[in-house]
């Protein structure tokens, strides 16, 4: 059991041709990921060599859809054709949609995010500015994994630990914390970085809440908005399962954009301090620094 | 991106978000010119003079002085000895820090006969996903005070993005404020309206204008601007480029923006090289946490991101060599995409170009580790290995405190 994806999602791979979207749907075929097709306006009917037999590419996701069966996709278009591919993949009928694409600017956002509220759950976005979502596979434990994104597949290991996060790389943090401890995960899911986005932490920690296979939960915030306090009052009042987190930017000066386009403390709001005292009070246990998230969830789950 | 009241009031006009009549200056004969040209064009004896900073609060801090000219001539000397003081001051407001902000530009504005002062703004609501527009009676006061305060005193809409701005949101924002004649009403519809489309149009994620102000002709008017820009939305306004204002940006911020890399300047004198945003928000705190109390604390935020190349690293990690406050560097890499031999050649090429005078941490993780580690080893470079971030930070503050 997992989350979202496993290993009978069939994926299509928006922005193939492109260098980031060919590298990366590469890595994803490596991983065992079944990466049904590829999308490229204007290179329909070429092949994309990928794995033994090679991914078939078409012009638009409709047609993707309808030739291959595909039911998620991974999203590669640069920032002025990105809100557009999401809206495409929408219109599609995709269950999923996993746009990595960095830089993509909030107003349009806002419309993608308006038409995701038109669908009435019937799609899923996250995203944009992410590492995908991972649940993890071994040749040993008899579950091939699916890989959506950017991550580094190899330090991850099958388990029972949920991971979602709003920074790709404190992800890989937490997961190698995990592997080395030799706890595996259920699902990684890195909802990125950006103001408007698709899943927040509730989403995530629902399907986390009701998935057997997951057991704990490690869940990393950052500066900026109230979706951790959000998950705060979810965790407070629907999660039975241990949570542990960690908040980036205790340490940052407002004002300032820490990087991503949603860090940043505006008007006094969206500090870390706030953040930590919400879930604390919620029952989540808060790591005392970035190496401890791991030890911190074990600490929870004795 | 941060703009100028001026520029932010140019992109107004063209919009129709009524604006007072006026002009920038950078010299005091230009600021001078100016409030002639003004009392010519308006028929009025009244101008303001506003010194042009990425800050708000100005008026409490002097950067904003209004000038009643006396008749006949001569009466444009008291602007000119204004404009004099004002232009090359350190402008401090709660909003710059201590050591203020040097004025450079000036804007000269006419000056108006005001009835009520409000307040209206357009942010982005992340929570709601929505435009939201901001509305109060009380301009011309920090609205951040407002909203601490007094919370109830703010009226809210939120605009549908699939719909567009409604007048009778307008409206609604309108009679709660009290705005009076229908004239008024109109005309506040009417500007609500036409700032709706600078902030879609132009990419705003903040729009403010404290205060909007309904003068005694029943005119309202956009006293003040504020604009930030989308950073993310550059690549489709090309014209933003004579927007910006190097001066009153950080050079080394702007230095690292022109490679690609994401750098903010701190007060600390540990200099920071990592891969990601999380990871490197998360970098600071850590070296904070082990830090504190022992004077040891970040330099710097810097992100090198998901996909730098070695030539990247290399201005990376010489952006912060030369900072003279540098007193160790903490390079923190989870290798993801970015490879850790990429990292560790571009930090060998750094260092052997410019010297590496302090000690320097690395804790490298993930892919093609072991690549990394062997070159950062044959470099002959004395480089302390971390196995985490906790045992990197620790080392951090073992070397400073050793170096004291």
């Amino acid at each position: 059991m997992s989350v979202l994806v496993g290993d009978r999602t069939r994926l299509l791979v928006q922005g193939i041709t492109g260098s980031a979207g060919g590298f990366h749907a590469k890595q994803m075929v490596e991983y065992g990921t079944q990466v049904v097709a590829g999308v490229t306006p204007g290179r329909g009917g070429e092949r994309f060599e990928a794995g033994a037999a090679g991914v078939p590419v078409f012009d638009t996701v409709a047609q993707a859809v309808k030739a291959t069966g595909a039911d998620a996709t991974c999203i590669f278009v640069p920032p002025p054709g990105a809100a557009d591919a999401i809206l495409e993949a929408f219109d599609a009928g995709l269950a999923l949609v996993v746009c990595i694409t960095e830089g993509i600017p909030v107003i349009d956002m806002l419309r993608v995010r308006r038409a995701l509220e038109g669908l009435k759950g019937t799609t899923r976005l996250i995203g944009p500015n992410c590492p995908g979502i991972i649940t993890p596979g071994s040749k040993g434990s008899g579950r091939a994994g699916c890989k959506i994104g950017i991550m580094p597949g190899h330090i991850h290991t099958p388990g029972h630990v949920g991971v979602v996060s709003r920074s790709g790389t404190l992800t890989y943090e937490a997961v190698g914390q995990l592997s080395a401890m030799g706890v595996g995960q259920s699902t990684c899911i890195g909802i990125g970085g950006d103001p408007v986005g698709g899943m927040d932490f509730v989403d995530v920690l629902e399907l986390f809440q009701a998935d057997k296979d997951t057991h704990g939960v490690i869940l990393i915030g950052e500066i900026g908005g109230g979706a951790e306090e959000r998950a705060a009052q979810f965790i407070r009042e629907k999660m039975n399962k241990p949570v542990a987190a960690f908040i980036a930017g205790t340490t940052a000066p407002p004002g300032k954009r820490m990087g991503h386009a949603g860090a940043i403390i505006a008007g006094g709001k969206g500090t870390a301090a706030e953040k930590i005292k919400a879930l604390e009070a919620a029952g989540a246990r808060v790591a005392p620094n970035p190496s401890a998230m791991a030890s911190t969830l074990a600490g929870m789950m004795k | 991106m941060k703009i100028h009241e001026y520029q932010a009031k140019q992109m107004f006009a063209r919009y129709g978000v009524p604006i007072p009549r006026g002009y920038p200056a950078m010299t005091v004969d230009e600021a001078e010119a100016s409030a002639a040209k003004l009392a010519q064009e308006t028929g009025g004896s009244v101008v303001v003079v506003k010194a042009q900073i990425h800050a708000g609060g100005r008026g409490k801090g002097g950067g904003v002085k209004v000038v009643r000219m006396k008749p006949g001539p001569g009466a444009t000397g008291e602007v000119r000895d204004v404009a004099q003081k004002m232009l090359g001051m350190q402008l401090v407001t709660h909003q710059t820090g201590p050591e203020g902000q040097k004025v450079r530009r000036l804007y000269v504005e006419q000056g108006l006969d005001i009835a009520r002062e409000l307040y209206l703004g357009a942010v982005i609501d992340r929570d709601r996903r929505r435009i939201a527009f901001m509305a109060s009676t009380e301009g011309g006061v920090e609205i951040e005070k407002v909203a601490a305060e007094t919370p109830e005193k703010i009226l809210t809409v939120h605009v549908d993005p699939a719909v567009g701005f409604a007048a009778f949101q307008a409206r609604d924002l309108a009679f709660a404020l009290g705005i009076g004649s229908k004239e008024t009403l109109g005309k506040f519809v009417k500007l609500m309206s036409a700032l709706y489309e600078v902030v879609t149009r132009e990419d705003c994620s903040l729009c403010e204008i404290n205060p909007l102000v309904v003068t005694r002709g029943h005119d309202v008017v956009a006293l003040d601007a504020k604009i930030n820009l989308d950073d993310n939305a550059e690549f489709r306004h090309p014209e933003w480029r004579d927007l910006e204002d190097r001066d009153e940006e950080d050079a080394v911020e702007l230095e690292a923006k022109a490679v690609g890399l994401n750098y903010v300047s701190l007060d600390g004198n540990v200099g920071c090289l990592v891969n990601g945003a999380g990871l490197a928000m998360a970098t600071m705190d850590i070296i904070k946490h082990f830090g504190a109390g022992h004077g040891v604390a970040p330099a710097n935020f810097l992100d090198v991101g998901g996909g730098a190349n070695q030539e990247q690293v290399t201005k990376a990690f010489t952006i912060i060599l030369k900072s003279p406050k540098v007193k160790a560097i903490f390079v923190n890499i989870f290798g993801g995409i970015m490879k850790c031999d990429v990292v560790a050649s571009g930090v060998v090429a750094a260092a052997k170009d410019l010297g590496l005078r302090v000690p320097l941490v690395v804790r490298l993780e993930g892919t093609n580790v072991e690549l990394g580690r062997k070159i950062l080893g044959e470099s002959g470079l004395a480089i302390q290995a971390a196995s985490t971030m906790a045992d990197g930070a620790e080392k951090l503050v073992r070397a400073i405190g050793g170096a004291r």
